[in-house]
């Protein structure tokens, strides 16, 4: 069988490191290609006869599809198929937790850019072109573009006046799907129901639709298979995930659906759910051809889910000395047309939805709601990052009417070892929020940027723009902290697989780690690499191409994998270490009880032994395989949210300072501060990088990102107008790193990657309010907010 | 899409002739992101970046005439001194790779309200040098711009050139955006203070269909400074203010995806009041240029 001619399988050479164990600053093995442009990314993909897919997208929210005439595309020359849902052998719909969303539309389209027909042709402007004369026929249906309209809840846009009102849906669209709007409703009822305090504050927030924004369009290359399969290379994040549910919709068994991970430019959530993977696989069975699909930048816009847009509701009651009695958050998540993975961002919502506080009394009701929105689903911090804006802003104006210092607030409700959530289990790991806010107030404070005539225009909000030169400008300082679940919750099973081998090759010894998890850019490619050095005590460790020829690695997100396909790969080097130190001992002809493997050799300290690995091996090649697990969690009450839902915990929090330009309502942030506890610091540059990477995307959520929709309609899909960060918005960091380890996890460690999305943006949300003076209830924050225009 | 790439001007002219509805590219920073979006799928691309006398410049009785082709970072690099403003506004634009492709030529073509460069133009009282193989003509940048992306460029001519006379009195350039970089103008503001003719020049972006000036802002200032010029003294606090007013009176903006109407407005006052700041602070310094 033919492969593409650009895929990672050219990587494993490159995939080869030497240097770094565990705790070393060691270096990707991906790094110079990438950074010299030569890294081959899914949309690099290439094969001679391959054909080009493209999917005509409905532009409609809401609609039903009368009639598809695919007769004017069918005529292009140069087309060899157009597909609708009618082409679809197996299952129709599809979705990570819930089957709702059609392959290709059924009879109504439920959010604009919904997929409709596929066309395949030789040449991708020839496909577009033919795409575009499809004739499709729509009944054009009033879209549901509020959460709490399509639940039929009264609104509470307004705190004080105006009376919660119902808004009534017509008939033909009151329900967008047969079990109706809600995809999920979590309750947490913990303590008291009435509780009463001294002091309440009550606060309404709303946070906007963030898009991962990877670079890496959607794009992958289907192959046909000789034996009537396909071979599907793929940017994603869940290998097979994917496949189960391609399996379905081909009606194939997993054998004939094979996966090879391709170049992933950034996932954050985004490729959890499928794109092209079923459309791409349908024109290659359908062609007998490799067929290659790659969105353009606005296409990707439409093509993956987007972060929930969320409505919250808080009220927080505290002692006058500041100790908190209850906190009741009523939590909305518009999850748009589809379920993608809403009841597991409504299970964070819910569960961690105070914060990393103690409170004897909580009563949340975390909803996940069905619109015509575009489909909303995983992205970095998950049902978390929405909830923190709330909860922090909350600590802050109960500071405020308490008169007491935020820091101190904080500190005083702090969860630490040994508390109870809100959903009654026992945090038994460290939990230092009150260490990480204690270190960051301990950091000095960036001094005050030269304004007049010393100037610097890349110091001042609005840079070279030349906006103020210190007219204007007040500076802010605000302080988040924040908490997240590492690895999937709930009860489910959340497994990896490792296939570990150890063999000599010209004379050293060589291990190759085989797992099917992920690489989107996060480093565990290095972090398997430092593991097996470690276990294996050899130098040379080759990563295998990310396949399903091995078994599941679960999914890159939620923080997981250098948990769990880290457990997996330590658990199986153990198990080579174990035949290995066996053979050893043969060798030897005697027991020993201190065999360890180290630079290559088998060693003893006590009996003095080093006996060279390549002897020990001889032509043997030792490999095992294991499934390996976290401990189990469990599903929470449905009725009180109670249970052991969380294997562990992440803990950070930022400090943020701002100028801000009141007059134009301008934002500078000057510096960034995180201090995290990380548990064990696999890889601690690449620790550090996580740590930058999430605080950008935190900071973007509070002052610029946002997927602007209208009636159901994307108003911004482009990097024109969907900005983020750039070097002049995202400041230099001061970075702690805590290392306490979990005892429940391999190394100590705790996953890295999202905790600082949670914190940074609500620090920086704080530290603008503080230099304006505004109440400021919804991110990201706009010009507008901050000048009342 | 056919592909014409002419290596001298007056080929470059015979081709729009022969095809008027050839789409000319030089950056590209407009052209191909329109087709790369599928909005723009021109029948003939004419390529004008092989003509060597788009990208030079020269002084040329008494103004710089700055080839269409001549891209932003060398307008900051080599005529940062001579036009202060325009390369103000060049700074604003894009990122490094953007400002090595971009030209004004590019964005007089487009004619986008939105175009970094108009508001210096205007405040400068530029000219737009246009040609064909009927001839060249020259047109005020004023009444160059005749709606959204829509200029008085016929369907047979090219730009060739943009003509400015290095300033007497300082400049500012001021436009938002809602990050610190790589962003399109929410609103823009170009002044040109005229000490030799004591008068006042403006521009707004971003705020109006077209780029425009603020006569009524122009004609007050001119007569507030008119007892200033020699005396350098100090500008009333309020005269700052009025003008800025009267800068934001003069826009006409919309509603959209990047800003609303009325922080459009309230912006120009704001970004007009502080340019005319620090253009007279420069003046009162004996400082032609500025910061």
């Amino acid at each position: 069988m033919s492969t593409p001619t650009r895929t990672p399988s050219g990587a494993p050479a490159q995939m080869t490191g030497a240097g770094g164990r565990v705790g070393d600053d060691a270096q990707r093995p991906d790094g110079v290609l990438k950074v010299r442009g030569e890294f081959a990314y899914s949309s690099d993909l290439w094969m001679e006869d391959m054909l080009w897919g493209v999917t005509l997208r409905s532009p409609h929210p809401h609609a039903r599809i009368r009639s598809i005439d695919v007769g004017p595309a069918l005529a292009v020359p140069g087309v060899y198929a157009v597909l609708t849902s009618d082409d679809v052998p197996g299952e129709k719909v599809y979705g990570l937790e819930l089957a709702d969303q059609p392959v290709l539309a059924l009879d109504v389209v439920r959010y604009q850019g919904e997929p409709v027909a596929l066309v395949a042709a030789d040449h991708p402007d020839t496909a577009r072109r033919a795409a575009a004369r499809i004739v499709v026929d729509y009944d054009v249906w009033e879209p549901v573009t509020d959460a709490r309209v399509a639940l039929g809840h009264p609104t509470w846009n307004q705190l004080h006046d105006a009376p919660a009102e119902v808004t009534e849906l017509s008939r033909e669209s009151a329900n967008l799907h047969p079990h109706g709007n809600l995809v999920r409703h979590l309750k947490v009822r913990k303590g008291d129901p009435e509780p009463t305090a001294d002091v309440v504050v009550v606060g309404e927030y709303e946070v906007g639709m963030q898009d991962q924004a990877f670079l890496g369009p959607e794009s992958g290359l289907a192959v046909p298979g000789e034996d009537g399969g396909v071979d599907l290379y793929v940017a994603t994040q869940w290998l097979h995930v994917d496949q189960r549910q391609i399996c379905a919709a081909l009606a194939m068994p997993p054998d004939k659906v094979r996966l090879t991970l391709a170049g992933v430019g950034g996932a954050f959530g985004g490729r959890e759910d499928l794109s092209m993977h079923v459309h791409a696989c349908l024109l290659a069975l359908h062609t007998g051809k490799p067929v290659k699909m790659s969105y353009n930048r606005e296409e990707s816009f439409f093509g993956h889910v987007h972060r929930h847009p969320a409505t919250m509701r808080y009220e927080h009651g505290a002692t006058r000395d500041g100790d908190l009695v209850y906190v009741k958050a009523t939590i909305y998540f518009d999850g748009g047309a589809y379920a993608s993975s809403t009841p597991a961002v409504v299970g964070n919502g819910g569960t961690m939805g105070i914060g990393p506080y103690v409170v004897p009394n909580v009563h949340v009701d975390c909803y996940g709601a069905y619109t015509n929105n575009p489909p909303c689903g995983a992205m970095r911090g998950f049902g978390s990052v929405q909830t923190a804006f709330a909860y922090e802003s909350q600590m802050d104006a109960l500071a405020a009417e308490l008169g007491t210092d935020p820091v101190e607030l904080r500190c005083r409700n702090a969860m630490e070892q040994g508390s109870e959530t809100p959903t009654g289990q026992v945090v038994d790991s460290p939990a230092p929020v009150v260490e990480l806010l204690r270190r960051l107030e301990a950091m000095p404070l960036p001094p005050d940027v030269p304004t007049g005539d010393d100037v610097d225009l890349r110091d001042m909000p609005g840079g070279v723009s030349n906006t103020t030169h210190g007219e204007g400008v007040r500076r802010g300082v605000g302080y988040a902290v924040a908490y997240k679940n590492v690895a999937f919750s709930e009860g489910f099973d959340d497994h990896s697989t490792a296939r570990v081998r150890l063999e000599v090759v010209g004379g050293e010894a060589v291990a190759t780690v085989h797992t099917a998890a992920a690489e989107v850019g996060q480093g565990l490619v290095t972090v398997e690499q430092q593991i097996a050095r470690t276990e294996l005590g050899v130098d040379q460790v080759t990563v295998h191409p990310k396949d399903t020829s091995v078994g599941s690695a679960g999914s890159t997100s939620a923080s997981r994998q250098t948990y769990v396909t880290g457990g997996a790969v330590k658990a199986a080097c153990e198990a080579v270490r174990a035949r290995v130190l066996e053979m050893a001992r043969s060798v030897v002809g005697r027991p020993v009880v201190d065999l360890r493997l180290d630079g290559g050799k088998v060693v003893s300290d006590l009996e003095g032994v080093a006996l060279p690995l390549a002897d020990v091996l001889g032509d043997e090649v030792v490999e095992e395989t294991l499934e390996w697990r976290h401990r189990p969690t469990e599903a929470v009450d449905p009725e009180t949210g109670q249970g052991f839902a969380h294997v562990q915990y992440a803990f950070s929090a930022h400090r943020a300072v701002v100028d801000v330009d009141t007059e134009l309502g301008l934002v500078k942030v000057v510096e960034m501060a995180c201090t995290q506890d990380v548990g064990k610091a696999i890889n601690p540059q690449a620790v550090v990088g996580q740590i930058q990477g999430g605080t950008a995307q935190g900071l973007g959520l509070a002052v610029m990102e946002e997927i602007l929709v209208r009636d159901g309609r994307v108003q911004n899909p482009s990097f024109t107008d969907y900005l983020i960060p750039t070097v002049l918005d995202m400041p230099p960091m001061r970075v702690e790193i805590l290392e306490y380890a979990d005892p429940h996890a391999p190394y100590g460690l705790r996953g890295v990657g999202e905790a600082p999305n949670i914190s940074s943006g609500p620090a920086v949300l704080a530290a603008i309010r503080q230099a304006t003076g505004l109440p400021l209830t919804r991110v990201p924050v706009r010009p507008e907010h901050l000048t009342g225009t | 899409m056919d592909f014409l790439q002419p290596a001298t001007w007056e080929e470059a002219l015979e081709a729009k002739a022969a095809h008027r509805d050839a789409v000319p590219i030089a950056g590209g920073t407009d052209v191909m992101v329109g087709i790369n979006f599928g909005r723009l799928r021109p029948s003939l691309l004419l390529d004008l970046t092989r003509v060597p006398e788009l990208q030079q410049w020269a002084d040329d009785d008494g103004a710089v005439r700055l080839g269409a082709g001549v891209p932003y970072a060398r307008v900051i690099s080599e005529l940062g001194d001579r036009l202060p403003g325009l390369a103000m506004a060049a700074r604003t634009i894009g990122s490094p790779q953007i400002r090595n492709r971009g030209t004004v030529g590019g964005n007089l073509a487009t004619a986008s309200p939105a175009g970094d460069a108009h508001p210096a133009l205007l405040a400068a009282d530029a000219e737009v040098e246009v040609a064909s193989t009927r001839g060249t003509r020259r047109i005020p940048v004023t009444e160059f711009y005749r709606g959204v992306k829509r200029s008085a460029l016929a369907d047979d001519e090219l730009i060739a050139a943009v003509r400015i006379v290095p300033p007497r009195g300082p400049q500012q350039y001021s436009k938002i955006g809602t990050r610190n970089a790589m962003v399109i103008a929410v609103a823009a503001f170009g002044l040109a203070l005229h000490p030799d003719r004591r008068a006042v020049g403006t521009g707004i972006g971003s705020a109006a269909p077209t780029p425009r000036r603020a006569p009524a802002a122009e004609e007050y200032l001119a007569g507030e400074l008119d007892g200033l010029w020699d005396s350098r003294a100090e500008l009333p606090a309020a005269t700052a203010t009025r003008f800025g007013e009267l800068v934001a009176e003069a826009s006409a903006p919309i509603d959209d995806v990047r800003g609303t109407a009325r922080y459009r407005v309230h912006a120009l006052s704001v970004m007009a009041r502080r340019a005319l700041t620090w253009a007279w602070a420069d003046y009162r310094k004996g400082d032609p240029t500025c910061a």
